[in-house]
């Protein structure tokens, strides 16, 4: 069983404030419409892993990248990538909802206007369209015009992802994204998790082994900055190659 | 207790005002004081408006010029500047806050008013002052000793105020939001357009309305450059007068008991605009704190 490939890491390095190596050697291949999740300690550097697919470090002063990432056989950490094209194909869901201070509709649409998307009868669609695909249409569909503080945590978090799917990624980036809600939110979240990935190809940080287990098809475990074993869900998490892994994932540590 | 005496005082300051204008407002009542023209010593006839005028004005064309001026700042040092400038603009915005008014004054006096009359007023009239509006905005010859030099200097005095307190309220949007933003393909000056300027602008506008508390009290940089003429005008190049410049000049020459019960009800109606003022800010402010902090 061959998956297609998705992205690519390359020898890839990343370094904090000029000097903290925060990725050592990062080799790995996401596979296409699977959804991939990334465990580990704190620190480890997952999150720090996830934020490179969308160069979200470029926000910041003083990071270094070394290596490739491909997309597509194209390497997005070449100087000439257009990140803002880049972050349209990539979309990413925080740990905590992170509504914009507009209205229901206005955040869905957001992403849309900003490609230039203006007709109120195609936004209309569009965004009806994407809360369907984050199941939250039932829930809002009286109140699209309410303001998104309104929600309650688990709908902010399901606005958020239609926000982000309303552009139609190819990757939709997750960090850590039902530590913050409760186990009936968290399960939804889940669930549609695994809807999505007929559309798109999902990467997911998690420090919860239970939902990465349940969820995932591919797992990368990390420590210290580095990928100590990568493969299947099922493989990593009932049998591991590594002593590490087998610790981690049993709860020795963590 | 020591909480309690603040109340007391200020509760003492306006019993002190009301009952030091009472004269002032049994002669001339509250409606009849506020809207007459009439600031006479000889006829003993006195009444608010052309201070109030004065103090409207210079308050307004402040805050116009002051609030694109320190939100561009507060742009600049959040969102745009270098890492290693950001210190260094901070700093000179709070120094600017930390010159006292009169020098400011001194400043204006002897160097931003012979500018105004020579240069930058000529120019305005020979540019602006050929719109309709503007012509009459804009009339007269240009003395450098009137309402818009004086609205300059309050502006520059207002702008490091409103500046840090924007800066601040850009800070309170949060990282990940912004992330967001970007995560969707926003630049950063759409990201600063539709994120950091809704989420802020409540504080952004309790900071605006704590500025005109500020330009409506503000004396001694005023006083200087705005020439203390009690008329009201239709050009901006004119003399006027403000309540607190009135306040301060007069007082000495104040030689009949109405004339300075006058200025006492001067000084208590200043007293309302600015308690209201700052009511209405802290209350924005409040509401600002509580939307986004949970």
């Amino acid at each position: 069983m061959t998956a297609m490939v998705e992205m690519e890491t390359r020898g890839l390095n990343f370094f904090y404030a000029g000097t903290v190596h925060a990725l050592k050697n990062i080799n790995l291949t996401i596979a296409r419409n699977k959804v991939t999740a990334l465990i580990g300690p704190s620190g480890c550097g997952k999150t720090t892993l996830l934020r490179c697919f969308n160069r979200m470090h470029d926000l910041y002063p003083k990071h270094r990248y070394e290596g490739e990432i491909l997309m597509q056989g194209k390497n997005i950490l070449a100087p000439d990538v257009d990140l803002i094209d880049l972050r349209s194909r990539i979309g990413m869901v925080f740990q905590k909802p992170t509504p914009f201070p507009m209205t229901i509709f206005d955040n869905v649409a957001y992403g849309l206007r900003l490609k230039g998307i203006k007709k109120k009868q195609e936004l209309s669609e569009l965004v009806e369209r994407a809360l369907k695909h984050a199941a939250l249409w039932d829930e809002v569909k009286d109140k699209l015009f309410a303001s998104a503080y309104d929600l309650s945590g688990g709908q902010q978090q399901r606005l958020v992802i239609a926000r982000a799917l309303a552009v139609e990624p190819e990757v939709l980036l997750f960090d850590e994204p039902t530590s913050a809600l409760d186990p009936i939110s968290t399960a939804k979240i889940e669930d549609l998790v695994m809807q999505l990935k007929k559309d798109v190809t999902i990467i997911i940080v998690t420090h919860n082994m239970q939902q990465a287990a349940r969820i995932s098809d591919e797992t990368g475990f990390l420590m210290l900055g580095e990928i100590i074993e990568f493969g299947a869900t099922e493989k990593i998490f009932t049998a591991p190659s590594e002593k590490l892994t087998e610790d981690y994932v049993t709860g020795r540590f963590g | 207790m020591a909480s309690f005496s603040v109340v007391l005082l200020t509760l003492g300051i306006v019993i002190v005002l009301i009952a030091n204008s009472w004269l002032a407002i049994g002669q001339f009542g509250v409606w009849r004081f506020l809207v007459s023209t009439e600031w006479n010593p000889v006829t003993a006839e006195f009444g608010a408006a052309t201070t109030l005028f004065g103090t409207l004005v210079t308050t307004f064309l402040s805050l116009l010029i002051a609030i694109p001026v320190a939100v561009g700042i507060a742009v600049f040092v959040t969102e745009v500047s270098p890492d290693c400038l950001k210190a260094p603009i901070g700093m000179a915005i709070e120094l600017l806050a930390a010159i006292p008014s009169i020098i400011y004054g001194m400043w204006g006096l002897f160097t931003l008013a012979p500018l105004m009359a020579n240069h930058v007023e000529p120019f305005l009239q020979a540019t602006l002052g050929r719109l309709p509006l503007f012509s009459i905005l804009l009339e007269g010859t240009p003395m450098g000793i009137d309402l818009l030099t004086s609205s300059v200097i309050l502006s520059i005095m207002i702008i490091p105020f409103t500046a840090s307190i924007a800066r601040d309220s850009f800070n309170l949007t949060p990282a990940v939001v912004k992330e967001s933003a970007y995560g969707l393909g926003a630049t950063r000056w759409e990201v600063i357009k539709n994120i950091v300027l809704p989420y802020s602008k409540l504080g952004v506008f309790g900071g605006v309305v704590l500025s005109m508390g500020r330009a409506l009290g503000e004396t001694m940089a005023v006083a200087f450059v705005l020439g203390n003429r009690h008329q009201i005008t239709t050009s901006l190049l004119d003399a006027a007068a403000t309540i607190t410049v009135s306040l301060a000049n007069e007082f000495a020459e104040a030689d009949s008991d109405i004339y300075l019960s006058s200025l006492f009800y001067l000084a208590l109606v200043l007293f309302a605009m600015s308690f209201v003022t700052l009511a209405i800010a802290k209350l924005f402010l409040l509401r600002a704190e509580r939307r986004y902090s949970r």
